[in-house]
């Protein structure tokens, strides 16, 4: 059997699958953008809240006494298993010994440091933390754009969008994130999001007994944050890597990775 | 693990499930090339392997995703990557070019196949003459200018496959390559080197199978086609070394900052799979036997045996080369102070096992293909037998 086709019957069945296969996706945009103009007042409370705000850390390393605290607190705040390896924040020992070599360690992300008997050059503790990056690489990876960066500048991973590919561990030069081993989806500090959101301070910060972790809002002139960054010398992680991170250091030495 | 590791660097995370996908995806490439290279450059000596190319290439293809799949921590949002793709994203494009590279496979598939699936649809009967009936999607027109026509349209569609193809492999070269934070995967090189290995292993596996299918089908191995196929892979297996040797060669030059760690890494972490299964038996190896398989000195056994175990050697050579990428590229902490340790594992999730399993899956597809499909240009009609004339089903 041979089929019979003419073009004329060709482009009319064409165009009728073409209508039907772009009407789909419009009847969907349509749907999305009632449901979105419902969402709009939700929005708007939402804008109102960035307004006027854009969150900065800054560790001041010379106080850090690595008491871990933070680390400790941090878990609790966030649920997250204190047996497991995984880690929002955690704190980093630097050992100079008199050969001019470095030994660094972080047992358990600073939780089980043990003293050590060194002739060292110096020592000291370095915090560390998601630095929710102006060009966060893992933003830049998400397949699913589960990952996004909100108007007071934090990164954020929406955990109902994100399928656990890992691609922005992979991506992260600072290794802030891991795979939830309870959730299986890509987890990170956040700040405590919803204790800043409610003017509260990040739990890190709220129990260093030191004040080695300072956290405020850069448009607020009245802010401790802004002070501390107009008086000290301040430099950023990896900054070759170009992800311009918004936790800050005083004192950072050059050894830090 | 050595040296000072970050705490959330302990565990590896992209495992042996993502090692096999640029391998697929590979074969899935370099066998389609081996195809076109018959269908578009006329490379004649090829037709024994031009359909069994394509029908291998297909074969992997719909496996070429499985590992991903399978990999993900949410494994039942997978298809988000489709619906709502994040276009900064390297890997948000694979869903569509993978989609794109399928149906390009299949429709090349059938318009090659589309006579002898006519041919079964009437020469059987019941239930065989009914599925091969829908295989031909009612086009049954089996005329002189209607196969005419199907030719010119393989020809159309294998010409778009190979810059698909390449596009398919260099973009998951991409995916690795891109990672910045990652110092021994981010090279641009990546995506060539990839194009490369690929097409070496789509030659290399399309040797080995034209071996075995030929032993089980008791049919003699065309030489030429033999030869051709060891003069290509011995051609692209030493580009694709040089560049990978280059890169390496220059990263030490250089020697920034980064070279102790890589420097450690492939002299101690990744040695034996680096230095020797790669670049020892996948490489140095194959390099020396393929020109002796071709050497005029020894037997027509010899030199398929010579060629047939060079193809086996740099399958796994190139295998190897994905792990050393996918595994080797995160056992350097970020710390840029230590190595992490690979954990192997046999039976739990991406063992060794689960591997070996989505490793054969594609050729027991490729099995099932031949059967509904039968890719041999007669070689078993003649004054016996005329195949055609019988389903293969039956």
């Amino acid at each position: 059997m041979k089929l019979k086709f003419t073009r004329r019957e060709f482009v009319i069945s064409a165009a009728k699958v073409m209508a039907v296969g772009l009407l789909a996706p419009t009847g969907a945009l349509a749907v999305t953008k009632l449901a979105s103009a419902a969402d709009s007042s939700a929005q708007n409370s939402i804008l109102q809240q960035w307004a006027g705000k854009e969150w900065n850390f800054v560790v001041d390393t010379a106080k850090c006494i690595g008491c871990a605290s933070c680390v400790k607190a941090c878990k609790k705040e966030n649920n997250l298993p204190l047996d497991q390896e995984v880690y929002r924040t955690w704190v980093e020992r630097y050992l100079v010994d008199t050969n001019e070599e470095v030994r660094i360690d972080s047992p358990r992300g600073g939780l089980d440091f043990q003293q050590k008997v060194l002739q060292v050059n110096k020592q000291f503790f370095v915090p560390k933390l998601c630095n929710q990056c102006k060009h966060a690489p893992c933003i830049q990876v998400c397949p699913v754009g589960a990952t996004y960066r909100t108007g007071d500048g934090v990164v954020l991973v929406d955990r109902e969008r994100c399928v656990g590919c890992s691609y922005c561990i992979q991506a992260c030069p600072y290794s802030a994130r891991f795979l939830h081993p309870v959730l299986k989806v890509a987890d990170k500090c956040n700040w405590c999001y919803p204790r800043i959101s409610k003017g509260l301070l990040p739990a890190c910060v709220q129990v260093c007994p030191t004040g080695a972790r300072k956290f405020g809002n850069i448009k607020d002139p009245a802010s401790e944050i802004v002070a501390l960054k107009k008086k000290s010398r301040l430099r950023v992680v990896k900054q070759d890597m170009g992800t311009g991170p918004t936790v800050f250091y005083i004192d950072l030495d050059e050894v830090v990775k | 693990m050595s040296g000072y590791v970050f705490p959330n660097d302990l565990e590896v995370h992209w495992r042996l499930f993502i090692v096999l996908y640029p391998y697929i995806t590979g074969i899935v490439a370099g066998a389609f090339i081996v195809s076109s290279l018959y269908h578009v450059f006329g490379k004649s000596e090829l037709k024994p392997l031009a359909r069994l190319s394509l029908l291998t290439s297909l074969a992997f293809l719909f496996c070429a995703s499985f590992p991903l799949l399978s990999h993900l921590g949410q494994p039942l949002r997978a298809l988000n990557i489709m619906m709502t793709p994040h276009l900064t994203s390297a890997m948000a494009g694979f869903g569509f070019i993978y989609t794109f590279f399928l149906i390009l496979c299949l429709l090349e598939t059938w318009f090659l196949f589309r006579e002898d699936i006519v041919k079964f649809a009437d020469s059987s009967k019941g239930s065989v003459k009914l599925f091969y009936s829908i295989l031909t999607l009612g086009a049954k027109d089996v005329s002189p200018e209607a196969l005419d026509k199907d030719h010119r349209i393989v020809k159309v569609l294998a010409t778009i496959g190979i810059p698909a193809a390449f596009f398919l492999t260099g973009y998951v070269g991409f995916i690795f390559g891109s990672i910045k934070a990652n110092v021994w995967n981010s090279t641009p090189l990546m995506p060539i080197i990839f194009i490369l290995s690929a097409t070496v292993s789509g030659v290399a596996l399309l040797i080995v199978l034209y071996r075995v299918v030929n032993w089980i089908r008791r049919v003699k191995i065309d030489m030429p086609c033999l030869m051709s196929l060891n003069s290509y892979l011995w051609i692209f297996l030493l580009t694709a070394t040089i560049l990978e040797v280059l890169e390496v060669l220059q990263m030490g030059y250089e020697g920034r900052a980064e070279w102790p760690m890589i420097y450690g890494l492939i002299t101690q972490h990744i040695s034996l799979s680096y230095l020797v299964i790669q670049m020892g038996i996948g490489v140095l190896v194959p390099l020396i036997l393929l020109p002796l398989g071709r050497s005029k000195r020894f037997s027509m056994r010899i030199k398929q045996t010579l060629t047939t175990l060079s193809g086996a050697l740099v399958l796994i050579g190139v295998l190897a080369m994905r792990f050393n990428v996918v595994i080797g590229g995160q056992l350097i902490s970020k710390s840029m102070a230590g190595y992490i340790s690979y954990d192997w594992t046999l039976f739990r999730h991406e063992g060794i096992i689960p591997d070996m399993v989505l490793l054969l899956l594609p050729l027991l597809i490729l099995a099932v293909l031949v059967r509904v499909l039968p890719p041999w240009f007669g070689e078993l009609k003649g004054p016996k037998k005329q195949a055609d004339d019988v389903s293969p089903l039956k």
